[in-house]
């Protein structure tokens, strides 16, 4: 049985799809069969994030209205096996999504994989509860500023009345707080929240602390999730992200504003 | 002008009340004899209400004017029968005291710490003196069992609870955002940091209490104070807030 984990957050443009990309390739290297779902119908962005754009014959409201199968519409990975898309379709609106057709296509996608990733749209509405609706965890992205911490705190009150894990008042969704674009220079000197602002704030537990860092940039545009970039702060930190995902535990990095914070990332920390 | 002479006061009379179960004068008198003389002087001239609640009703043929009469040889003063069987109306009318119908007896004397009650647990009595308070209103309802609402996981922002004819208690934060609503009062064992509304329905005496105040809105019984105020009396520190003659108090706890 597959673990449906959603990456959702509220708010638009904290992260989503660059933590769907990374989480999924993450637990994909490590071996666990992965597919991540883009659920942003009408404004795709997984496919380009992956790097697979020119791949794209069918997508997910074409499975929804069996217009194609699941087969024809997943496309595999060129960098790891394991790991599979299922791009959104970029012609339609949230509207094609019913949730019918959503658990049908997830029940089909649980028979073969590990791990089910859910990119989620922003906002909290019909496409957003979509997303999250059939979730066993849900990976929160929040950036380190109010406005982020507010959307994020509503999303998880979606989550706690709007999933089915709580209409049927199952054990509740598994949530994870992941900070995004964290920078420890900046918040040192009072410009952003804490680790420690957002974690009262919140109230669930830290899955892990990404920090800003031109390599997402350059990996978003260049297709290749950030996380395949061994060298970079943001890939490293994502896949220590993915080994607590996995009940591993290990120490945070990246969050303490050294003194010369150029110098230490050219030598790369740690 | 002439001066009043009399007037009429409700009042209420301590007296005893002789309970009587069964009656045959022998046993009567001997059972009597016995209570009294456990203590003489504190039966003395005591005014009696004899009640006739629990006598066995198969025995209707009984003679009051004689157990009246027995009363009085051991100093006491039968004053009145308390009685509902409308059958020995007749014979408590011969035997010259008052009727009393069973509701209206008020009168009471507080719980007697003498030696009859003692006595009254070893041996089966024919009948009992029993000392009544009626000052200890019987009549009144038992308390509704209080209702509360439990929230145990966080209120999150956007999200609204409402505790209906109860207190609300919730076990962990209230989001910025996040409103919480009860007829009673609102417990939060966590920061408040969205609104918090206690004794919506009117109640004055609802509080909001809270392990960490940071309310952006705290208002009970429609009075209500906002997050610039609350800043300037107690901020993140636990609190409460109630009101006292129509103005809002915030007290930290």
């Amino acid at each position: 049985m597959a673990e449906i984990i959603v990456v959702t957050s509220g708010k638009g443009g904290v992260g989503k799809t660059t933590t769907s990309a990374a989480i999924g390739s993450g637990l994909a290297i490590r071996g666990h069969r992965t597919v991540i779902i883009d659920f942003d119908v009408g404004l795709r962005n997984l496919d380009l994030i992956m790097g697979c754009e020119r791949r794209v014959v069918y997508d997910f409201v074409n499975v929804l209205n069996k217009e194609a199968n699941l087969n024809q519409a997943l496309i595999k990975d060129k960098r790891n096996d394991n790991l599979f898309i299922l791009p959104a379709s970029q012609t339609r609106d949230k509207d094609a999504l019913t949730q019918e057709g959503v658990q049908a296509i997830l029940s089909e996608l649980a028979e073969t994989f590990d791990y089910i990733i859910c990119d989620s749209p922003a906002g909290i509405e019909k496409g957003a509860q979509m997303a999250l609706y059939y979730a066993d965890q849900a990976i929160v992205v929040t950036n380190p500023e109010v406005s982020s911490v507010r959307d994020s705190d509503r999303i998880l009150g979606i989550l706690q009345s709007k999933s089915l894990r709580a209409e049927t008042a199952a054990e509740p969704v598994k949530e994870h707080l992941l900070l995004t674009r964290y920078n420890p220079q900046r918040v040192e000197e009072g410009e952003m929240l804490s680790i420690a602002d957002v974690e009262d704030i919140l109230a669930i537990p830290l899955l892990g602390v990404i920090p800003e860092s031109e390599a997402v940039l350059k990996a978003s545009n260049q297709g290749e999730p950030v996380i395949f970039d061994e060298s970079a702060d943001a890939g490293q930190a994502y896949s220590d992200a993915v080994a607590r995902l996995l009940g591993e535990s290990v120490a945070l990095r990246f969050v303490e504003a050294g003194k010369k914070g150029f110098l230490k990332r050219l030598l790369g920390a740690n | 002008m002439s001066d009043i002479c009399l007037q009429l006061k409700g009042s209420v009379i301590t007296t005893f009340i002789l309970e009587l179960y069964r009656y045959s004068a022998s046993d009567f008198t001997q059972q009597l004899k016995d209570k009294i003389d456990q203590a003489p002087a504190f039966f003395e001239h005591s005014p009696v209400v004899i009640s006739l609640d629990k006598f066995e009703s198969d025995s209707l043929a009984i003679d009051l004017t004689e157990l009246v009469s027995i009363c009085r040889q051991h100093n006491l003063q039968p004053m009145a029968f308390k009685c509902a069987d409308a059958r020995l109306i007749p014979s408590i009318k011969k035997s010259g005291l008052v009727h009393l119908p069973l509701n209206t007896s008020r009168s009471a004397i507080k719980e007697a710490s003498t030696p009859i009650e003692s006595a009254d647990v070893q041996t089966p009595p024919v009948q009992k003196l029993v000392s009544e308070n009626n000052a200890r209103s019987d009549q009144r309802n038992d308390p509704q069992p209080h209702k509360n609402k439990i929230i145990s996981r966080p209120v999150r922002s956007g999200q609204q609870i409402y505790a209906e004819g109860a207190d609300l208690i919730i076990l962990s934060q209230v989001s910025e955002g996040a409103e919480v609503l009860a007829d009673g009062n609102i417990h939060v064992y966590g920061t408040l940091r969205g609104r918090a509304l206690a004794g919506v329905k009117g109640d004055t005496s609802a509080r909001v209490f809270c392990k960490r105040l940071e309310a952006e809105l705290v208002s009970i019984a429609g009075h209500f104070i906002l997050s610039d105020s609350l800043r300037d009396k107690v901020w993140e520190q636990s609190a409460q807030v109630f009101l006292d003659q129509q103005a809002l108090q915030v007290e930290a706890l």
